[in-house]
Formats: structure tokens, sequence, C-alpha cells
């Protein structure tokens, strides 16, 4: 079977700043993504959990989105200018994908 | 004295704090009890919408006048002056950094509705009566404290409150809810109210008992979390600030000329810190703000005292001073 390179974008933030990030992507060509909801973890800002939030201000999101290689850097800037002063982590992976024009 | 010792005892004996202690209780012991999220979201919908709906019935039945507006005005300078109060208390007691201090002096500029609805428990438990548009000045305090906290913090540098945070914050569910509720009890009147109320009336103390639970645990998970980085001035001030909080809200009923129960609602809505809405918006507009300072003094600490001691001392202060 054919697959092409892509990368696979994951940026965990906080739930308030999702609809920031999905438009800021948006507007800088992203094509797709997914979001998760995150149950839980623990980082530099300690430890929580999706259960026993009373309202979105605590809890996170994770928004996975696999693009061209080329998209890269357009991508990365527009979710930095989100998540910079917030919560969270962007992580890059290769990936490969199979029908690549979808990217 | 004697009056205001047996209205916190009968209040702490009440099934509905009693629930809050089981669930802060069983959180701090640890104990893996858990009300699923979805559960409390829908137990959070039923509230709103009946306290809403009740409020609007009650304004249908004995009309509007001008202390509505009044009221509504009241509230909104009572949500905007709090938070300064609050800011400088911070900063004089804790030696809270700006940005906390204003983030935490937002929390209690602005109302949480379960102590609210807590305080129409305990009224109607008293067989006191109170003005149904409360429940419109409640959603009328939710804003105004965080645009008091940004401008306490754009006063030493450049933040700016985004439009889109604006609609975030004025149309947030809680309040879309409670408004659009209170519009259709107003509408529906007593009709409205007797079609629906074997289900927002007779099981409203069980749901409360129930969402009460859910707190408790949320409220002791947080102190668990965040309790290391609450000092004991911190804790003076999430008791001290409900009290300065309650003495506004009173000044607002006396001057107002509302009913014994109304006043003791402004006082309530006075002395009570958000948890929800504010919060929200902190994240937001104030992401360096430490959300552990701000939601354990607000969810662990001022929430506790207004539900066990707090609005029995409202109730008693209220009934001395209106002579109700």
């Amino acid at each position: 079977m054919q697959t092409h390179d892509a990368k696979r974008v994951e940026i965990t933030i906080e739930a308030v700043m999702q609809r920031r990030l999905t438009q800021a992507l948006t507007d800088a060509g992203v094509t797709g993504y997914t979001v998760l909801p995150v149950l839980g973890g623990s980082g530099r800002s300690g430890e929580w959990s999706r259960s026993g939030q009373v309202s979105r201000a605590s809890g996170m999101v994770q928004v996975i989105c696999i693009i061209r290689p080329d998209r890269l850097d357009a991508l990365l800037e527009a979710a930095f200018a989100v998540v910079e002063r917030h919560i969270g982590v962007v992580s890059v992976t290769d990936c490969q994908v199979m029908r690549a024009e979808r990217f | 004295m004697d009056q205001i010792l047996s209205l916190a005892a009968d209040n702490l004996l009440s099934p509905i704090i009693l629930s809050f202690a089981l669930g802060l209780a069983a959180s701090l012991a640890r104990s893996d009890l858990a009300i699923p999220e979805a559960v409390a979201k829908a137990m959070s919908i039923y509230l709103l919408f009946a306290i809403g709906f009740k409020g609007g019935v009650s304004v249908s039945d004995h009309g509007v006048d001008g202390t509505l507006l009044l009221s509504l005005l009241a509230g909104v300078a009572l949500s905007a002056l709090l938070p300064l109060i609050g800011y400088a208390l911070l900063r004089s007691m804790t030696g809270l950094d700006r940005l906390n201090a204003a983030a935490v002096a937002a929390h209690y500029g602005s109302i949480s509705i379960v102590t609210f609805v807590a305080g129409t428990s305990v009224l109607d438990s008293s067989g006191l009566i109170y003005e149904g548009y409360m429940v419109a000045v409640a959603a009328a305090m939710e804003a105004p404290a965080i645009l008091s906290a940004l401008w306490l913090i754009s006063r030493g540098g450049d933040r700016k409150m985004e439009a889109d945070l604006w609609r975030e914050i004025l149309l947030n569910g809680s309040i879309v809810l409670l408004v659009g509720a209170f519009v259709i009890g107003w509408v529906t009147g007593q009709d409205g109210l007797s079609q629906i109320d074997s289900f927002i009336v007779a099981p409203f103390k069980g749901v409360l008992c129930l969402f009460l639970l859910d707190m408790g645990i949320v409220a002791g998970r947080g102190l668990r979390s965040g309790g290391r980085l609450i000092r004991p001035p911190l804790v003076a001030f999430g008791a001290i600030m409900p009290l300065i909080g309650a003495t506004f809200g009173l000044g607002a009923g006396l001057v107002l000329g509302m009913s014994t129960g109304g006043t003791v609602l402004f006082m309530v809505l006075g002395a009570s810190a958000s948890y929800i809405a504010v919060p929200a918006a902190m994240r937001v507009a104030l992401p360096e703000a430490n959300p552990s300072i701000y939601l354990t003094l607000s969810l662990g600490i001022t929430f506790p005292f207004n539900l066990t001691l707090g609005i029995p001392l409202y109730v008693a202060v209220a009934r001395t001073v209106t002579g109700g």
C-alpha cells in the first residue's frame, strides 16, 4: 500500500481555549482536526482530574491534526500564538497517511 | 445571639448541609465516591431552570415596579465595587501579587448561584418571603466583577478584554438558562407553574441535596490539591470578605426598602464568590494567575462558610435590622 509522509500535531490545552485554538488552526489553513476530552494528568501546574471539576475552567482537551509537512510551520505559529500564555503541551510526530490529498 | 445560634444549628442539621458535609468528608478521606459528570451537569441545569422559573412566576404574581430596575443597578454596582475592596484587602492582608489578587477579587464580586439557591431554600424553610426578581439580580451580578478585576490589572499594563470573551461571559449557559427560565416563568405565571410544579417544586430540595453532595466532593478535592497554597491570611480573607460583601448587600436591601427575605438574598449575593463563570474568564484573560488559589478560596473556604454559618447569620441580621 502506498503511504505518504505527514506530521501529526497533538496540542493539549485548557478547554476554555479550545475554540480559539481551532479557529486559529482553521485560519492557518488546517483542513481538519479532532478534539478529544482529556481525563486527567499531571505536569508543571500540578495534578488534576476531569471528574470533580465544577466548570470548564479547569478542564483540558486535546486537539489532534495531521497535516502535510510543508504546512507545519504555519500551524505551529498559529497554535503558539494561542497557547503561549496557557497551560498545555504541543508535540509533533512523524506519521504516514494513505490519502495525502486530504491533508 | 440565641436566634443566630438556633438558626445556625437548624441549618447545620438540614439535609442540604449534611449532604455537603458528607461529600466534603468523603473527599477529604479519599473515598472514591463520585457523581458522574453528566449527572452533575443535569442537576445544575435542573436547579437553574427551577430557580429561574419560580422567580419569574413570583414576579408575575406580584407585578413589576421601579424597585426591580433599582435592584438590578444596585447589583451591578455591588458586583463592580466588591472586587476593588477585595483587591485592597488581599494586597494588605495576604501579600498576594497584583495579578493573583485581582483574579481572586473578581471571584468575590461575582456570585455563586448555588449559594443563592441554598439561601432561597433556607428562606423557604423559615417562611420568609423574598422578591422573585432577585434571580435576575443574581444573573446581572455575574459579569461586572470581571471588568473591575481586569481594570485593576490594566492600570499597570496593556491588558484588554477581547470581544469574544465578553460574549462568552454574558451568554454563558448558566446565565442564559437562568434568565430564560425567569422569563418563561414570568410570561406563563401560575398557569405555567401548575403544569410543571410536580417537576420543579417537589423534587427541588432532593436534587439540591445531591448537587451539594457533589459540590462537597469537589470542594474537598480542591482543598486537598490546593490547600498547601492557602495560608492563614488567605483563609481569613475567605471568611472576612463574605461578611464585607454581606454588609454591602444589607445596605443595598435597606436602601431599596426590600423585604427581609430580599435583603437576605442581597446579602447572600454580596457574600458569595463565583466558581464557575469567573474562573473560566480568568483562565482566558489572566492565564498567569494561579487557579489553585482562587478556586480553592472560593469553593473550599467561602462556599462552605456561607453555606454553614453565613446564611443563618445573614438571616438573623436581616431579621433584626428590618424587624421581619
